[in-house]
């Protein structure tokens, strides 16, 4: 087992109202200098056997296909380094 | 003779019921399809109803838009079959790009119900002729990811070519660009908006005016003349 992880962000040029209602709490918290806060998904795949290339290729079509709407979010692919440490 | 309108019921859709009874009162003949189905009852249209298809889990209409019976329906559509998206079925069209664009969370984080004026852009499509093009309505308008956004490329082709079928006036209740409260394809017969005209076709409820009515009279004008 291994596992992939794909995040997907809103793209850069697109609103999100939602990491501003983060941002502007984080005075209140105690929380000073961060000028900007983007909210975003994490998908984490565990894949039946080995993360090969073609594994890879598969997951970045279903990323691409249906994880994220490319018209508005972007996404990336990887595998995740703690799975693999720990195989 | 008279026309069939498919209204699909997806796992979570509310408003099934009214866009058939919508269909009805304008004098067509609702035809009740479901989402498991890829047979489309050999229905003349399809409307894709409100609601909150399959929990809006991961975006709004993006696990709708696999379903089998959107299979049929894009094929469908891109061959000339009219496809009215109400709402959910709006975010749908765009998950399945039979529109362009996409649509996000209302940009002030709340769930918005409200009667909303909208200016009639494009009378020139399967579901809007029986308008006229800068004519006045109000239709209510209830959701919580309405903000329809497009890349600026995007956006100037709608523009240029009268794709944005409706806009919203005096408010612009979810922080969609350009005011877009809902847009065509570039053949006419897929359109897509918020608002929720089969809520507005009977005078004794809702908003007790009728400004939705013509939707669904201007559908069938165009199948049974066709």
């Amino acid at each position: 087992m291994a596992r992939v992880v794909v995040d997907v962000m809103l793209k850069p040029e697109i609103l999100d109202p939602q990491g501003q209602a983060v941002q502007r709490a984080l005075p209140r918290l105690g929380f000073e200098g961060i000028s900007d806060v983007r909210q975003g998904k994490r998908f984490e795949l565990e894949v039946d056997g080995p993360v090969d290339e073609a594994a890879l290729a598969r997951i970045h079509d279903l990323a691409e296909s249906f994880l994220a709407n490319t018209v508005i979010e972007d996404f990336t692919v990887r595998v995740e380094e703690v799975a693999e440490a720990a195989k | 003779m008279t026309a069939r309108i498919g209204v699909v019921t997806f796992p979570g859709s509310l408003d099934d019921r009214d866009t058939r009874r919508a269909i009805r009162v304008a004098g067509a003949e609702p035809v009740a399809l479901w989402h498991k189905d890829k047979d489309l009852k050999q229905v003349d249209a399809v409307v894709l109803c409100g609601g909150f298809s399959y929990g809006d889990y991961l975006r709004a209409g993006a696990i709708a838009r696999f379903s089998p019976v959107m299979d049929t329906v894009i094929d469908q559509a891109r061959a000339g079959m009219p496809v009215l998206g109400i709402c959910n079925g709006f975010q749908i069209l765009t998950e399945a790009h039979l529109l362009p664009g996409g649509m996000l969370g209302n940009d002030h984080l709340h769930f918005i119900c409200r009667d909303q004026k909208l200016r009639v852009e494009n009378a020139d499509t399967a579901w809007t002729a029986d308008y006229t093009a800068g004519q006045e309505i109000h239709i209510p308008l209830k959701n919580m990811d309405g903000r329809y956004v497009a890349d600026r490329r995007t956006l100037d082709e709608l523009e240029a070519e009268g794709r944005v079928a409706f806009r919203y006036l005096d408010v612009n209740p979810n922080g969609s660009l350009n005011d877009i409260a809902g847009i065509t394809n570039a053949e006419g017969n897929v359109v897509g908006l918020m608002p929720h005209p089969e809520h507005a076709v009977e005078s004794l409820i809702g908003t007790g005016r009728t400004d939705g009515l013509p939707f669904f009279t201007s559908i069938l004008k165009k199948l049974v003349t066709a």
